[in-house]
């Protein structure tokens, strides 16, 4: 691992074949020629845009009802239809993208920090805080995160930040192991061995000496995590217990739609249905390809 | 190694009842906040002692002791688990050998790239795609999994078949991804090797060599997604109106419902500690070297 003298924030430019690379640069390098990454980041940043932007662009007002227009097909006027209460299903899709993708990020860094800075405890200190920490994790990991959401949920009420907490919370064990992991690797190394002897502190040596050299796994990791981190949100928002009306969310529109669907309201749901689909796959996309570009 | 992991995992199964069902009746309990003077712990054991003694309590919703709720429910999710499984299996297998056996061809990337992208999608979002395919489009299944009374096998069958669809599709993609990764590492192997040079037909080298090494890491992975398949139920049945055990908890966590809902997950952590177990006991019935470690 050559990748401490490279400060880790700032990924160096992309350089000409010929030149040498930074670790980074042959990253961000392989990336760029990665098919599977291109295409989920260009999914990713489509909605990414919708969610910053779809208010300003989108033909009608994603919340404004027009009861004597509801639930008209699809048509030149209204492109995905209208739903029950008359409002315009392309607008409400293009602008949905803003609720599950202020939450599901936020819940995949809060992941991120607490599992990264447990993981190093563990993996630094071993011994029987690791025997117990790990134990517990494990524990907390055998229960599916739609249970440990429902429960948190019904006990602290519903709110943006209750799930950004809970999917947060039960991501991170996951990331903590990974962490664990790689910190055991780098523990047994030369310079982790010299910051010893140079009496530097524990903190230091996790978070100064350590922290640089295992940030690719959890870089994966948190990419890998983002796209169950919206898996999570949407399911949520079916199962009513996460983001609220009257957000246009996707997962929500579901829930409050699909009653109707044997009445072959079908455009009420599909065009929802899809646009989760190819956000999950877009950042599952993106995953693989910083999986492939750090393992290659 | 792998008989450390034996040794591990019947410990783990003890915490993943007991850990997690502590916290939670403590959450509870903040809930109930009046009538629980007694001690947690004092609470939490005459608790345990009633349901061992068949005792789950009193729903408050319906003013009725909660137990045959429970135990009809559990049939119910368990039958729409059961066909799941037992159309799973086999596919997902299947499709990881032919995949494994046509590596890195055409075929190989559709099974695996399509195997991963149903497995990342939420369940609701596949469940509404094919419920508009097959039950609004084409019309061959019904959309609810709600059969008339005193339906017959196949009828619950036929009732049956779209609601595991997504839950098949999720596993698909994780059986097929272990049993093809464990393909490809046996027939990468020496005694691979050998055996085909000893002049052994190709058809005996996979059945009597490939095969039997192979799908034993895909047994483990099965079994890890009982906990996953029990997180599946409670939106699968939500979305399909089946009274099973994840509608029942979703319910009593909508209703305030607390001793349904405890009694609920309690049922929940029972048959994963009992789906481990038996996994495990599998697992070291065919893998003789664990058998031999056990022993020594």
């Amino acid at each position: 691992m050559s990748a401490t003298d490279t400060p880790a924030s700032l990924p160096a430019p992309a350089a000409p074949d010929s030149a040498r690379r930074s670790p980074w640069g042959e990253v961000l390098h392989s990336l760029s020629r990665s098919g599977t990454f291109l295409t989920g980041l260009f999914i990713l940043l489509f909605w990414v845009v919708c969610a910053l932007f779809g208010q300003n662009f989108v033909p009608y007002d994603p919340l404004a009802s027009d009861i004597i227009n509801a639930l008209t097909p699809p048509a030149a006027d209204h492109w995905f239809g209208t739903d029950q209460l008359g409002r315009d299903v392309f607008s409400r899709v293009i602008v949905g993208s803003r609720d599950i993708l202020t939450v599901a990020p936020l819940a995949t860094i809060l992941a991120t920090i607490a599992g990264t800075a447990l993981g190093l405890v563990i993996g630094y200190f071993r011994g029987i805080v690791d025997d117990i920490v790990s134990r517990v994790l494990e524990a907390f990991m055998a229960i599916p995160v739609v249970i440990i959401a429902l429960l948190a949920i019904v006990a602290l009420g519903t709110s943006k930040i209750t799930v950004i907490v809970v999917i947060g919370l039960s991501f991170a064990p996951i990331i903590a192991r990974t962490v664990r992991s790689a910190v055991l690797a780098e523990r047994e190394l030369d310079y982790v061995a010299a910051a010893k002897l140079r009496h530097e502190g524990a903190l230091h040596t996790m978070f100064v000496e350590i922290l640089p050299n295992v940030i690719p796994p959890i870089l994966v990791e948190t990419t890998v995590r983002l796209g169950y981190a919206i898996f999570a949100v949407a399911t949520l928002s079916f199962m009513g217990f996460g983001i609220q009306p009257p957000s246009p969310d996707w997962g929500l529109s579901i829930s409050s739609n699909y009653g109707m669907i044997g009445g072959g309201f079908w455009w009420t749901v599909l065009f929802d249905a899809l646009a989760i689909a190819s956000l999950v796959i877009g950042v599952n996309l993106v995953a693989d390809g910083v999986h492939g570009a750090f393992n290659d | 190694m792998v008989f450390l992991g034996g040794q591990v995992l019947p410990g783990n199964v003890g915490r993943a009842i007991l850990g997690p069902f502590a916290d939670q009746r403590a959450v509870d309990a903040l809930n109930h906040s009046l009538g629980v003077d007694r001690p947690l712990l004092v609470q939490y054991g005459s608790w345990i002692w009633n349901f061992l003694h068949g005792d789950m309590g009193t729903s408050y919703v319906f003013r009725a002791p909660v137990a045959p709720f429970v135990v009809d429910a559990l049939g119910n999710s368990m039958k729409l688990a059961l066909v799941a499984f037992v159309l799973v299996v086999p596919i997902g297998i299947l499709g990881g050998v032919i995949a494994a056996l046509n590596f890195n061809r055409p075929l190989d990337r559709i099974i695996s790239l399509g195997g991963l992208s149903v497995t990342v999608l939420p369940e609701f979002v596949t469940g509404i795609i094919l419920i508009l395919i097959f039950g609004v489009w084409l019309r061959w299944l019904p959309i609810a999994a709600a059969w008339p009374k005193g339906a017959g096998f196949f009828t619950q069958l036929y009732y049956l078949i779209l609601p595991s669809l997504p839950l098949f599709l999720v596993l698909f993609g994780y059986i097929a991804r272990m049993a093809r990764s464990g393909m490809i590492e046996a027939l990468d192997s020496d005694y691979t090797r050998t055996a085909v040079l000893k002049g052994l037909p190709w058809r005996t080298v996979i059945w009597r060599h490939v095969l039997r090494n192979a799908l034993l890491p895909t047994i483990t992975v099965i079994a890890t997604q009982t906990g996953y398949l029990i997180g599946g139920l409670v939106v699968i049945e939500t979305l399909f109106r089946y009274q099973g055990i994840g509608s029942l908890i979703f319910t009593a966590a909508r209703g305030k419902d607390f001793p349904m809902l405890e009694a609920g997950i309690l049922t929940i952590g029972i048959v994963y500690a009992v789906a481990t177990l038996v996994a495990d006991f599998l697992y070291s019935v065919l893998n003789p070297r664990i058998r031999l470690g056990a022993e020594q």
